[in-house]
């Protein structure tokens, strides 16, 4: 059981970006490259919990910018309602995911969330956020909103909720304000390998086949996750294609002096889990930003990163959108690397 | 060389079925009139052909006539897509499993026809396409949502918001159209010239 | 991925025939625990004693308490159902996988039409059980035609009928009820979608015929009750550990292989889900494919086995494990 106790943080992803990471926030930080170099890989692995400290400690990692996540989220959802759909066929999926996540979380963080459950008549508490909520478990008029949007909104990071059929998976619904730059509106309907279209080399690589094949085997009670990540210019959670023209033009804001300042390396945190009434999937991505600043902190990551953001294919950083600053950040980057061995792993050591 | 989300069109084959609604716009029709070369004479007395004739080019004049020729159980000529859809949704509702559609013609009207199928409970993958004509697309621009139609050019003008979109081969069979995404965002003063591409 | 480690201990809460041929089981978790929940259609692959078969959960889904199963005798079978007919108790304990579901409603379905035989019943009476539970909005409706040899081995028949007035219609070899399969299909509306479980002749009949009349295949959705069939003993040559084995005849060459620390991933046991998939080096005899997973080309290339359902008629094979 984790020491910590959470301080809850007063922070903005827009317009005047209050945002940082505490020491404890940057020391779990989940760095992905495990050594000098990136390439696509179907790197899925059993999601695994109880590493004391770690964002894989709990099922769902709640930390300090919970709560103002969740502000922002709101914020997202206020301005556009479509980031949040479900089509009709998946409310039995979503009453699933509200059931996974309200267990687990009242489970793993009892000083957080409560939920007390008599037959169908279900009562959830949470702290953070000043809900306490009675319902009937399966009956949505009970409900604000439907079960996926209700708890989604109250939970980090963006779900996919994939209906399994005709041995493929498809986006069918989902709640998704903290994406790199992709539209829900756009993909949902869409299967596995059609809503991963625009991804550059992987198909060649026989990525996608491999990776549907071993999601569609996932059992309940064994969930499986990866990593992912990106770049970002400030800690900007809403970088929708939708907004684009918003965030876009940060871009090209970026200078020799505020590259470390300004660059977030944004990870993806995705796991699989089966929904076992509907017999989904749920797909949560979960995002962990931290700035350049603090992410050389930590020597090994700083060197590594180095190498990887230098020997990265042009296709990869242009599909990830960071092709325009590249050449500053390996720039800044080369100050912290002394071409020295770097251990195995991503860890901080 | 494209991505797997831009639909790919296999051609007309007939497919096994008990009826047979087929749906074209301009030179689409001739897709239906080579297929029926593939099949017994009686075939068509179970079918159901709808024809578009849209902006009729003079090269398709005689198009109505020669598909009426096939003797189909029903035909209906319709001066546009979108007059045709009301009709085409009363169709699909009232049919039966064994019912099979075959769409030819622009990707606009395959696009629009999909989605009504979809909405009545078929599957895309049962259902036989064709492209034929133009290659202009269908383009929902991801920032104002507005449908623009006819789209030939790279980057495209967004005809509700007036943005510059790249139009991407990202393609939604529920929304019936290629994605566009603002192609100057980053420097809103740099506007590629607009090529003809889709034709 | 197998579901090995997500095993539940359970304990037989009633043993009840239910007629000639078939008897009812019911098991709670050992401890006391809740059962996970599931979606109709599920399977869980039972242990006890000599037992190691999938049988499909008839329950209701979301009863944490109790599972029930129903097992059909099959006297020709490796023993598997009848150890559990004939030696099986009240209080007895063993082993079930967590549910995994091959055989799922589709949810987008304007209508779910079920076609069952005989012992193929049960995947379907959680399936009306789910569609039928309150408070849900807009489920699509279901019907179901179910064909057994006589009314007395027409399991549940009554008791669906009571639950289900006017969309059970039953079918008796021996009273001369034929399914007229071919009205029945061309009467459905667009968007219906077609189940059918029970006898593998049945099954063919029925996806043969929906193919003739139109129905494509993505409407068409089938589960095989497949057990892995005695057969002659034959030799296995490991070639990635290098060690030889051999399939004994009332083991099953996947049984074997778990017997020598070999440990294939699986899901269903029975030849459907693909996932104990194993590359065939070379054979000194003939593969008997008793699968449903493999396509006709990879049946007669000799290249992949499924080990849970096939077998080598002949002196050896070598697989790449």
């Amino acid at each position: 059981m984790s020491q910590h106790v959470l301080q809850f943080k007063e922070e903005t992803f827009r317009d005047d970006f209050v945002y940082s990471n505490s020491r404890w926030a940057i020391d779990r930080f989940p760095f992905p490259f495990d050594k000098d170099s990136y390439m696509y890989a179907v790197n899925l692995e059993p999601h695994t919990t109880g590493r004391a400290g770690s964002i894989y400690e709990k099922s769902f990692d709640v930390d300090e910018h919970y709560v103002a996540e969740m502000r922002e989220r709101a914020l997202t959802l206020l301005e556009d309602p479509l980031r949040c759909q479900s089509l009709p066929h998946m409310t039995l999926a979503g009453w699933d995911l509200l059931e996974l996540i309200m267990t687990h979380k009242a489970r793993d963080y009892p000083e957080l969330f409560e939920l007390h459950r008599d037959g169908l008549q279900w009562r959830w508490v949470n702290k953070p956020l000043g809900i306490e909520q009675s319902f009937i478990f399966g009956d949505e008029a009970t409900l604000p909103y439907g079960p996926m949007e209700y708890i989604t909104r109250q939970s980090q990071g963006d779900w996919c909720v994939l209906d399994q059929r005709d041995a493929n998976l498809w986006m069918d619904a989902g709640m998704v304000t903290t994406q790199a730059d992709w539209s829900l509106d756009f993909d949902i309907g869409m299967n596995f390998f059609e809503w991963h279209a625009p991804v550059p080399l992987a198909h060649e690589l026989g990525i996608f086949q491999r990776a549907l094949k071993f999601l569609l085997a996932i059992p309940q009670g064994a969930p499986a996750r990866r990593l992912n990540w990106t770049m970002t210019v400030h800690p900007r959670h809403d970088t929708s294609p939708e907004n684009y023209p918003k965030w876009g033009p940060d871009r090209t804001t970026v200078t020799a002096e505020n590259v470390a300042e300004l660059m977030y390396l944004r990870v993806e945190l995705q796991s699989f889990w089966r929904l076992p009434r509907s017999n989904a999937l749920v797909f949560p991505i979960r995002c962990y930003l931290i700035q350049l600043n603090e992410l050389v902190s930590h020597p090994k990551w700083a060197k590594r990163f180095h190498r990887v953001l230098r020997d990265l294919p042009k296709e990869l950083a242009e599909y990830k959108g960071f092709e325009r600053n590249r050449a500053l950040m390996v720039q800044w980057l080369s100050q912290f690397d002394d071409g020295a061995l770097t251990s195995p792993g991503g860890g901080p050591n | 060389m494209s991505i797997p989300s831009r639909p790919r069109y296999s051609g007309l084959s007939p497919l096994t079925g008990n009826q047979h609604l087929l749906v074209a716009d301009g030179a689409g029709g001739q897709a239906i009139v080579d297929m029926s070369r593939q099949v017994a004479p009686d075939w068509f007395a179970a079918a159901h052909i709808i024809y578009v004739v849209g902006d009729a080019s003079p090269a398709f004049a005689d198009m109505p006539q020669k598909l009426q020729e096939l003797q189909a159980r029903q035909w209906h000529e319709s001066p546009t897509i979108a007059s045709a859809l009301p009709r085409i949704a009363k169709v699909l509702a009232d049919a039966h499993m064994g019912m099979r559609l075959y769409l030819a013609g622009t990707e606009g009207l395959i696009g629009q026809v999909m989605q009504l199928a979809l909405n009545s409970g078929m599957e895309h993958s049962s259902i036989s396409t064709e492209h034929r004509g133009t290659l202009a697309r269908r383009l929902q621009c991801v920032h104002c949502k507005g449908i623009t139609e006819d789209v030939t050019t790279q980057p495209a003008q967004c005809a509700h918001c007036g943005l510059w979109l790249l139009v991407r081969d990202h393609y939604s069979r529920r929304i019936g159209a290629f994605q566009g995404v603002c192609i100057h965002a980053e420097e809103p003063l740099n506007i590629p010239s607009a090529v003809t591409s889709f034709l | 991925m197998s579901a090995e480690h997500l095993k539940i201990a359970v304990r037989v809460t009633e043993v009840q025939p239910v007629n000639a041929l078939i008897t009812r089981f019911s098991l709670e978790a050992l401890d006391g625990s809740d059962l996970p929940v599931f979606s109709g259609g599920s399977h869980v692959v039972v242990e006890f004693g000599s037992c190691m078969n999938p049988y499909s959960l008839m329950g209701h889904p979301f009863n944490t308490r109790s599972y029930s199963i129903s097992v059909r005798r099959d006297d020709a079978g490796r023993g598997g159902s009848r150890y559990l007919h004939e030696h099986v108790k009240v209080g007895d304990t063993g082993l079930i996988g967590h549910p995994v579901n091959l055989f799922s409603l589709n949810l987008r379905a304007h209508k779910h039409l079920f076609i069952a035989g005989g012992i193929g019943i049960t995947p379907f009476i959680a399936q009306m059980a789910q569609l039928s539970q309150p408070g849900q909005r807009a489920t699509a409706p279901f019907e179901l035609h179910y064909c057994a040899q006589s009314a007395d081995l027409a399991a549940y028949a009554d008791r669906l009928k009571g639950l289900y007035a006017g969309r059970v219609q039953t079918y008796f070899d021996n009273e001369n009820q034929p399914l007229n399969l071919v009205s029945l299909l061309q009467g459905q509306a667009l968007g219906t979608h077609l189940y059918v479980c029970g006898p593998s002749g049945m099954i063919a009949w029925v996806r043969t015929t929906a193919a003739q009349l139109g129905w494509p295949s993505e409407f068409v959705h089938f589960e095989h009750f497949s057990a892995p069939q005695p057969g002659k003993p034959f030799t296995v040559e490991l070639a990635t550990s290098g060690r030889s084995i051999e399939v004994s005849e009332r083991q099953s060459f996947l049984e074997a292989l778990e017997a020598a620390g070999v440990n294939p991933p699986y899901l269903c046991r029975g030849g459907a889900c693909g996932q104990c998939e194993t590359r065939v080096l070379a054979c000194d005899g003939v593969i008997v494919h008793r699968d449903h997973w493999l396509s006709e080309e990879e049946h007669q290339s000799g290249q992949k086995i499924m080990p849970c359902v096939s077998r080598v008629n002949g002196r050896s094979i070598t697989i790449e494990r």
